[in-house]
């Protein structure tokens, strides 16, 4: 019942655990899946779409899609990393980012996987929307200018810290994160130590007064690709 | 005053047993009582159903007829799909615009009307029409509406409007509408004669594995548009894990241009009930819900006095027995509350469930974990319809109907230039070409298919016939003649799915409005030619990477009239004979900082 399941990924037959999604058991090959949404730990959510791959020829988000026998699964053919930019580039005209003046910068999963992606600068028209910021609690801020609504905090604040401090609210364009408040951050029961904070992949829920504590240089992405420490793991290695 | 309000709230949570999962019910119900839902009702009901207060207002703001904001005692949405801009929708609005003083989205000083578009309400063969409360007025005209709001005025009761009352069961005191059926074809099939419950007694003198098997035989499927095997769908949910199973009525018939499912619900309510009741015997489901769309609120009293009198005639609720067996089923309303997107079955399982109308992800399918996770089997009312008259003559009769791969008849809900907008029901396989004379659509040019997801086709394509592998629709065929513009039609659908997104997945999220920029560009005539392969480009991804239907089908609007009618794009399209991007436009750009500094421009003025 639990034996193994073989798929093939990349052209690389691969074992996967029944019940593991096709993004975990590449990960576990050293094959690294660009994800944005995804977040070890919670439960898929499948809205960015920067995971899509081809499963059998057929585009297919690889967090919420469990592996299955027999798949044969495409993670990097020049369609699927021009389908990433495309959702890249998509997120970065949607939102107000700033990356040159961002405190986030190097440490931002957006903009390593920009880099990574080769991106320079957008294709689309900036949409310059205009957002909001709730800086009332003492703590911790909201920016909702680089939100990207991958539902991480949402996510984590519900079922990592049981509190449901966060929720979307809208539909569409006008979709936002919302608090479990009447207006303001500061009336709910969020905390500086929540899992739901420091894991915004943007810079959109952020603590105050610690920007800048790793200087400009000295930050993850400002020495290795995002993903790396995927593609560096010893079964990566054997693979090459 | 807060504490009278909150002993209302609280009974009405009450009535809900303070059930999460009949949050929009007790929402829509508060917002009846008090016309809006206030941050201290938000309050109230969080902590009456013991939620969040962020969960109340998640599912308030995703839906588009529940408001924050204090609204008009009555208020008035005017229909603006594009069927209704061609019959004078313009004129109505302006109407509406000077007699009230107000503007669209706006609400009266005196807080009696509120103004608002709503996307299709089902009435395209005969609009302009608007909703008044959960009142229809159909035909609208400039005067009608100067007259409309004089009669307001007077009596404030939206339900004196209905002077001449519409045919068939509209006039049924229950519904008492002026909406018309305007069947002008009757098939074989649905609009054929009918003895209730004759198919469900068949249907208990047959093991459920044999109700399947019949169905699977007649080789019927989903009539909602995506034409999934019926009979394969219900041998899924049957298959599946779990003690309660449901049937779930789609009854959100929102693809703008169809309204053939407000007609089975007006005139056959009891054969599309009798269908859940034998999906419910066949998958051993012993709960249905009709997800009725906001917009027939005003059938909903009828429809649950049917469910009345088939509980007391012994064919819902209580233990109904054939000779060979027995079983329990009853059904329920849920009602909508304005989003498109609820049409989409996970989308439609979630709102059911008190939860924003976001799509589910897939797996698991609803098959297998749908309504609160249990197996679930989500019909279309006219494909349920399709089921009793199978079950009642045989598939072997059905499946010679239409053809091999798309048996039966269909249901088509024609509107636009044409002479005899309304319902037809048709063999599967009629080409489009015969549709359009019945229709008297004598001078199509352009013939949208399948609603806004559908396509647009041109008369090169008119011979083809209506069905699954041909030309498919869930109902809806639009009629444009010569003097329309497709792109202007584009236009509206590609914004319609704008403002119908859920917002979840970013290709459906962003990349529709980046088509709508560079399609307005193109109508405005600073495209180049290069932007038709932006616009192919992007819409092929959207299609390809988009999480549920609406995404995947978002940009056909313009990928079908790009294939279509391309000359009408290429007539607008041009180089800069000086290099230039036409779409860079100087004085549009000095505009901002001319306004600020008013001082104009010395190069460029």
């Amino acid at each position: 019942m639990n034996d193994p399941i073989k798929l093939t990924i990349d052209g690389v037959e691969v074992e996967a655990q029944p019940g593991q999604t096709i993004i975990e058991a590449a990960g576990v090959s050293g094959i690294y899946i660009p994800r944005l949404c995804h977040y070890q730990g919670l439960k898929p959510h499948g809205s960015c779409r920067l995971c899509t791959v081809t499963v059998n020829g057929k585009p297919m988000a690889s967090c919420t899609q469990p592996a299955g026998p027999g798949m044969i699964v495409e993670t990097h053919t020049p369609h699927l990393q021009e389908f990433r930019r495309q959702i890249l580039e998509m997120l970065l005209v949607e939102g107000n980012h700033f990356c040159m003046f961002c405190e986030k910068s190097g440490l931002c999963e957006l903009q390593a996987q920009a880099y990574r992606h080769g991106i320079t600068a957008p294709r689309y028209p900036y949409l310059f929307p205009q957002r909001s910021v709730d800086a009332s609690h003492p703590d911790i801020w909201i920016d909702h200018n680089r939100c990207i609504l991958c539902a991480r905090c949402v996510r984590a604040s519900r079922d990592l810290d049981g509190k449901n401090v966060f929720q979307f609210v809208g539909r569409g364009r006008h979709k936002q994160v919302a608090v479990n408040a009447r207006a303001r951050l500061a009336d709910t029961t969020v905390n500086l130590t929540d899992r739901a904070i420091g894991i915004c992949p943007v810079g959109a829920l952020l603590k105050k007064r610690v920007g800048y504590q790793i200087p400009i240089g000295q930050r993850s992405y400002d020495h290795q690709s995002i993903g790396a420490e995927i593609e560096k793991s010893p079964c990566s290695a054997s693979k090459k | 005053m807060t504490y009278l309000i909150n002993g209302q709230i609280e009974s009405i949570c009450v009535e809900y047993q303070r059930d999460r999962h009949r949050l929009l019910d007790i929402i829509r119900s508060v917002q009846q009582k008090f016309g809006y839902i206030s941050d201290e009702a938000i309050d109230e009901i969080a902590r009456c159903c013991s939620i969040p207060r962020v969960e109340v207002d998640s599912t308030i703001s995703f839906y588009g007829y529940l408001s924050k904001q204090p609204r008009g005692r009555i208020t008035i949405r005017l229909c603006n799909d594009i069927i209704d801009r061609l019959q004078g929708m313009e004129r109505v609005a302006a109407a509406f615009r000077e007699v009230l003083g107000i503007d669209f989205g706006r609400t009266t000083a005196d807080g009696n009307f509120s103004l608002e578009y709503a996307p299709c309400i089902g009435m395209c063969d005969q609009g302009p029409a608007a909703l008044v409360n959960d009142v229809v007025v159909t035909k609208l005209t400039g005067d009608g509406a100067r007259e409309m709001i004089r009669d307001l005025r007077e009596h404030m009761d939206p339900h004196r409007l209905v002077r001449t009352l519409g045919d068939g069961n509209n006039a049924h005191e229950l519904i008492s509408a002026m909406v018309n059926n305007n069947i002008r074809q009757r098939g074989e099939v649905i609009f054929s004669e009918f003895h209730p419950g004759e198919a469900l007694r068949k249907a208990l003198s047959m093991s459920p594995v044999e109700v399947i098997k019949e169905i699977k035989t007649s080789r019927l499927r989903g009539r909602g548009g995506a034409g999934f095997p019926t009979g394969m769908k219900w041998e899924f949910t049957r298959g599946a894990a779990g003690p309660n199973k449901y049937v779930i009525c789609n009854a959100d018939e929102g693809e703008p241009g169809t309204f053939k499912d407000r007609v089975l619900l007006t005139e056959c309510p009891e054969m599309v009930f009798e269908g859940m009741a034998i999906a419910g015997y066949a998958i051993g489901a012993e709960q249905g819900i009709v997800y009725l769309r906001g917009e027939y609120a005003y059938l909903n009293n009828y429809l649950e006095q049917v469910l009345q009198k088939l509980r007391k005639q012994g064919m819902l609720g209580a233990r109904f027995c054939s000779t060979k067996h027995c079983f329990n089923f009853d059904i329920r309303i849920q009602m909508g509350a304005g989003a498109y997107i609820c049409g989409e079955e996970t989308a439609l399982i979630s709102s059911c469930e008190g939860l924003r109308g976001d799509p589910k992800n897939r797996p698991p399918f609803p098959a297998q974990k749908g309504y609160l996770e249990n197996p679930t089997c989500v019909n279309n009312v006219e494909t349920l319809c399709c089921v009793v008259r199978i079950l009642e003559k045989g598939a072997a009769w059905f499946s010679q109907l239409g053809t091999t791969d798309s048996p039966g008849t269909k249901l088509l809900s024609i509107s636009g230039d044409c002479r005899r907008p309304g319902v037809y029901e048709l063999p599967f396989g009629v080409k489009l070409s015969e549709v359009l004379k019945l229709a008297g659509a004598d001078n199509a040019a352009a013939v949208q298919v399948g609603g806004a997801s559908g396509q647009m086709v041109g008369s090169a394509d008119f011979h083809k016939p209506i069905s699954y592998e041909g030309l498919a629709t869930g109902g809806s065929i639009m009629v444009f003649g010569p003097h329309r513009n497709v792109l202007e039609i584009a236009h509206y659908f590609l914004e319609f799915f704008i403002d119908e997104s859920c917002g979840y997945c970013t290709p459906c999220r962003v990349g529709n409005t980046l088509l709508l920029e560079r399609l307005e560009q193109i109508i405005e005539g600073r495209g180049e030619p290069a932007d038709l392969d932006y616009l192919q480009q992007l819409g092929q991804s959207i299609k390809a990477l988009s999480r549920c239907g609406l995404g995947q089908t978002s940009p056909n609007p313009v990928l079908s009239t790009l294939k279509n009618f391309k000359p009408v794009y290429e007539q607008l399209v041009k180089v800069n004979p000086q290099g230039f991007r036409s779409s860079f436009d100087i004085n549009r750009a000095l505009e901002e900082a001319s306004r600020i500094t008013e001082r104009r421009s010395v190069i460029y003025e």
